[in-house]
């Protein structure tokens, strides 16, 4: 034992390792008992790739990045007018607010559908019509889920823009910039780093939500699993499959926000911290130098 | 003959809801020289600054940039405010250099220098790099120009800063205590860059506490306090044989 007398050799983490085994042995068996249960496992594989259900996914999907850009693009607009020194438009922003975050969504999707109850016909000028034909269960739930989206986003996009410092704008005042090209320039592009994550929480919120726009026949994930265990009756393993996809979407769209947040933190970089495998490196490696030191 | 003033401030008037901060400020410099504005901090000289490149909107008074009303236009014998376009357009023709540097995070050291050029005055690209080059190693960055403000020194981005502001060429700097926000140790890079500036013929306002730069570089020096001008005049009189009282128990205070 001639190793460096300074070394110091890190503490063995007896209790780590005590409870990291009971969590796993626990998680074993809850695998075990959903594995010999009463599922039928191989109707799972055949219907995972069935075109039936990855149809509705695409339309799950479309729904949900259609109706993010436009609670999005409504969230921007909105933001501006409620921190506008206008007093009408603060005032609409604040009732647009007021009332579709006021109501349940699903409520929302029922009134979008029922609109021809309320307008049997439309009348654009260029394009006439009666409603039923025009709102389609598409259209419905894409207002619906876009509007009410809209409000959150409002609030979400509007503390972006409070968290970028006054000076900001000042400093783009004094070099020429009108109003609307320091936000556009200058203090969206910042406010962006801020509601990236926010906004990300909201895609998989409204990914999930949108399984909602079944009970208005809209025909996404959800809705074709439904319609294919009232047939068969296989109810689990439908919805297992259906589970399985959801989290497949999420996971692949997170790989793509760590890339967006990427985009917009330029100029703050800073380390981003180990993830687990990282972490369990680390602690190992350590304990080794220090082995290997008091060897030498 | 005497040349036409490129800053003109008459009778300058600023009030935040009762409290007055401005009452009724005039100044005159001419093109070429520097003007240091000093005063204990709440005696409205910043707020005086910001009313030169309308950040502030005056509430009566009159200011001229290179023989141009800033913010409003006479018609029929008032003034009346202008649009925010053209209040753009008048501010082009000055630069400003804030106490916190103000630069834009999102954007590389080029980027920030070129933004102005490029968006604002619709200049090609190319020849805004070209220009953006060359003051950069005028104050002293050339090799940092991809650099993010948020990796360089306080004393850099102030450079950077400077640098943006002569992106846009304008006629006149004003300065808004460029220094105070800084380590000592770094004070003395910008100041140099800043003596430069005066050197080159550039006609800037600064508003400041450093002292010793007013006593070596400025033209004239204006003491305000209490949102008037209480001395004006070269610096060797108001620094060294100040006749206010307040002027002299100002300076008594304050190192340099």
């Amino acid at each position: 034992m001639t190793g460096d007398p300074d070394q110091i050799v890190p503490l063995r983490h007896c209790g780590r390792w005590l409870s990291g085994a009971v969590v796993l042995v626990l998680m074993g068996l809850l695998i075990r008992a959903f594995a010999l249960g009463e599922i039928d496992w191989p109707v799972v594989g055949e219907f995972f790739m069935a075109p039936v259900l990855l149809k509705g996914l695409c339309n799950t999907l479309l729904i949900t990045v259609l109706a993010i850009t436009m609670g999005l693009v409504l969230g921007v607009v909105f933001a501006v007018m409620r921190l506008s020194s206008n007093p009408v438009t603060h005032a609409v922003a604040g009732g647009y607010i007021w009332l579709f975050r006021g109501t349940p969504v699903y409520l929302q999707l029922l009134i979008w559908f029922n609109l021809a109850l309320v307008f049997p016909t439309v009348n654009l000028g260029f394009y006439q019509g009666r409603m039923v034909d025009v709102m389609t269960p598409f259209l419905a739930a894409l207002l619906g889920l876009g509007i009410n989206e809209g409000a959150y986003m409002t609030e979400i996009v509007r503390g972006g823009i409070l968290s970028v410092d006054r000076g900001q704008i000042e400093a783009a005042s004094s070099i020429g910039m009108t109003r609307i090209m320091s936000m556009r320039r200058i203090v969206l592009p910042q406010a962006m780093r801020v509601v990236v994550p926010t906004i990300g929480n909201e895609f998989i919120g409204l990914l999930k939500t949108s399984s909602l726009a079944s009970t208005i026949a809209f025909t996404e994930l959800m809705q074709r699993a439904q319609l294919i265990y009232f047939v068969n009756a296989k109810v689990i393993e439908l919805l297992l499959v259906a589970a399985g996809w959801y989290l497949i979407v999420v996971t692949a769209f997170t790989l793509v926000q760590i890339q967006v947040e990427r985009h917009f933190g330029r100029g703050h970089s800073h380390e981003e911290p180990p993830g687990f495998l990282g972490r369990m490196w680390k602690n190992l490696s350590m304990r080794r130098k220090a082995a290997a030191g008091g060897v030498r | 003959m005497i040349p036409a003033p490129m800053l003109l401030a008459q009778n300058v008037h600023k009030a935040f809801g009762r409290h007055e901060v401005l009452k009724g400020i005039d100044l005159q410099v001419a093109p070429g020289e520097v003007t240091c504005i000093l005063g204990p901090s709440g005696s409205g000289k910043s707020t005086f600054l910001r009313c030169i490149n309308h950040l502030e909107h005056t509430d009566r008074g009159r200011i001229y940039v290179d023989g141009e009303l800033v913010g409003c236009r006479l018609k029929n014998g008032r003034l009346h405010e202008l649009p925010d376009r053209e209040i753009c357009q008048a501010r082009t023709k000055m630069g400003m250099v804030f106490q916190h540097f103000n630069l834009f995070p999102h954007m590389t050291v080029l980027d920030n220098l070129i933004e102005g050029p490029v968006r604002v005055k619709h200049e090609a690209r190319d020849g805004a790099v070209e220009r953006a080059r060359r003051l950069l190693a005028q104050v002293g960055l050339a090799r940092r120009e991809d650099a993010y403000p948020r990796q360089l020194s306080g004393g850099q981005q102030q450079r950077v800063a400077i640098a943006r502001a002569l992106a846009m060429e304008p006629k006149l700097m004003l300065f808004d205590e460029p220094t105070s926000a800084l380590d000592p140790e770094l004070v003395g890079d910008v100041l140099a860059v800043m003596q430069d500036l005066a050197r080159s013929g550039m006609t800037m306002v600064v508003v400041t506490h450093e002292i010793g730069f007013a006593r070596s570089v400025a033209h004239s020096v204006v003491f305000i306090d209490g949102g008037v001008v209480v001395e004006a005049g070269p610096p060797a009189e108001v620094l060294d044989n100040p006749r206010n009282e307040r002027t002299q128990a100002f300076l008594s205070r304050v190192p340099g």
